[in-house]
């Protein structure tokens, strides 16, 4: 039978490789995923407050990072910071530094959004009801907000999730990478070797996402009443 | 609100897992390191005894532009530059970590001390040593355009109204931007891309240093390097940041000394010769003692 080029993935350590490359992509995704989610929680409570110069700061903030693209920053970072500072950083860590600030902006505008769309009578009924502020948010807000926000929370986690493939701009060597330079030290034994390498990478990426992108939706559907 | 209360449990823990195994992980595959672990810690470069003293030293190498700068199917860098940085790493008596750069940030690698040399398939140019210091050249090269059999493109010509492929920041970028605005150019940040954009027909033909694309042609059936000799005679060479001239001093008597042992057309036998066949003559390519002979 013809060889259609998946032997490729069995040659040396090659399948290994593409693994470990992965390792490195969820290692970034899954610590940059942990600050946003704490940090995010804190600012998005920050954010409802009605201070303007909290209001003008958190603002500019997530406008800083929504309108700046993610490979900017990431070179911002790494090389950036050395530049103006004289702070040497490994790719690695400013990966997670990038990410972190994306992540914590985008998850703190779902947070304020979860908690701003609380209608105001919950917060009276529990108070009625003779329930403590600490009270009425453990059993009141919190449990709804929750409801709201992890579907939302699940998207940007595979967000943020596809997004580390940027990284390899900045010399991490991820999936992405570790694909290439398979394609590449073969590119005389199998020419085909592209087809079934991104392939890969795209079952790989499809293996974490998609079941993310599944419970977010079943969540969704299961919290809609 | 058992339910949400168990969520939230849930979501600690998975916060508290995935710090502590951030915290556990490291690296273990050759290729999938990014340096950072024994550059130096601001954008200063490390000084020749610097380097002895930590142990390590840190070369910026491609990882996908065989037969230069590759990584194999075991996860070893492997190729003509690589070949050089392990010889440099063992006459200094130190570890080396190389270290995955692209052509268009090698600069900055060396300008931030991201590494401490670059041995990139680093074509030397007025330009570039404005920014960074070369030390004496171990190889010479022009540029090289390929195309497929079935349209070969023979003269620069004959690019105008085509598309031509290069990797940016590369020599051929800057020369086709500054000779030749007229022709349009795709470009990629990586080497396999840009192969992969020419395999798949979204462009006619593809232009970097002439060793590179004459290695292409021959591993690729069906694919002519139709010019083999455009622009100046260029030489490739190792490069240090500006100023660093303790490393560089170094560097120059290590290329003169190989120079005299003919270590760099032994290097081309191992490396390049396999990937050339017939179809280069070692004394084309290689410089020994950073003397060129034209």
């Amino acid at each position: 039978m013809q060889d259609l080029g998946i032997s490729i993935l069995f040659q040396g350590r090659n399948f290994v490789r593409l693994l470990e490359g992965l390792w490195v992509t969820i290692n970034i995704s899954l610590i940059s995923v942990s600050i946003s989610i704490l940090l995010g929680i804190i600012l998005g409570m920050v954010m409802t407050i009605k201070n303007p110069v909290i209001t003008i700061f958190t603002k500019f903030y997530l406008e800083f990072v929504r309108v700046m693209p993610q490979l900017v920053l990431l070179f911002l970072v790494y090389f950036g910071l050395t530049r103006a500072f004289n702070i040497n950083l490994s790719g690695e860590l400013s990966s997670i530094i990038v990410f972190s600030l994306w992540g914590t902006a985008e998850m703190g505008d779902l947070v304020r959004g979860a908690l701003i769309s609380i209608p105001k009578h919950q917060y009276e009924s529990g108070m009625s009801l003779g329930l403590t502020k600490l009270q009425v948010y453990q059993y009141v807000i919190i449990p709804q907000t929750v409801r709201r926000l992890l579907p939302l929370a699940l998207n940007l986690v595979t967000r943020m999730i596809k997004t580390t493939s940027l990284i390899v701009l900045i010399g991490v060597v991820e999936v992405v990478k570790v694909g290439q330079q398979i394609i590449e030290s073969s590119r005389l034994t199998d020419p085909n070797a592209s087809l079934w390498i991104y392939g890969t990478i795209f079952f790989l990426y499809f293996l974490i996402c998609y079941p993310l992108s599944l419970l977010a939706t079943r969540l969704e559907r299961k919290w809609k009443n | 609100m058992r339910k949400t209360k168990n969520l939230l449990f849930l979501l600690l823990a998975f916060i508290v897992a995935a710090t502590g195994l951030a915290g556990c992980s490291s690296s273990s595959a050759d290729s999938t390191e990014s340096g950072g672990s024994e550059v130096s810690a601001n954008g200063t470069a490390r000084t020749l005894e610097e380097i002895k003293e930590s142990g390590n030293i840190t070369i910026g190498v491609f990882s996908d532009k065989k037969p230069f700068g590759y990584v194999d199917e075991n996860g070893d860098y492997q190729g003509y530059d690589i070949y050089f940085g392990n010889r440099i790493a063992e006459d200094l008596g130190v570890e080396v970590e190389y270290v995955t750069v692209d052509a268009a940030s090698r600069v900055e690698y060396l300008e931030t001390a991201k590494v401490d040399i670059i041995l990139a398939n680093f074509t030397v140019t007025e330009e570039r040593a404005e920014k960074v210091d070369f030390a004496l050249p171990y190889m010479k090269v022009s540029l090289g355009v390929v195309s497929p059999d079935h349209a070969i493109i023979t003269d620069v010509e004959e690019l105008n109204g085509k598309t031509l492929i290069v990797a940016k920041g590369t020599t051929a970028d800057i020369y086709f931007t500054e000779n030749h605005p007229e022709i349009e150019l795709l470009k990629f940040d990586q080497y396999s891309d840009a192969y992969g954009a020419l395999l798949d027909g979204r462009g006619d033909s593809f232009s970097t240093d002439n060793t590179e694309v004459l290695a292409w042609a021959i591993e690729n059936g069906g694919y002519t390097v139709g010019i083999d000799t455009l622009g100046d005679l260029d030489t490739i060479a190792p490069a240090v940041q500006k100023g660093n001239t303790e490393l560089l001093d170094w560097l120059n008597a290590e290329i003169k000394t190989l120079g005299e042992e003919q270590f760099f057309h032994k290097n081309f036998e191992e490396t390049l010769a396999p990937a050339y066949g017939d179809a280069a003559v070692a004394d084309n390519i290689v410089v020994e003692g950073g003397v060129v002979e034209e």
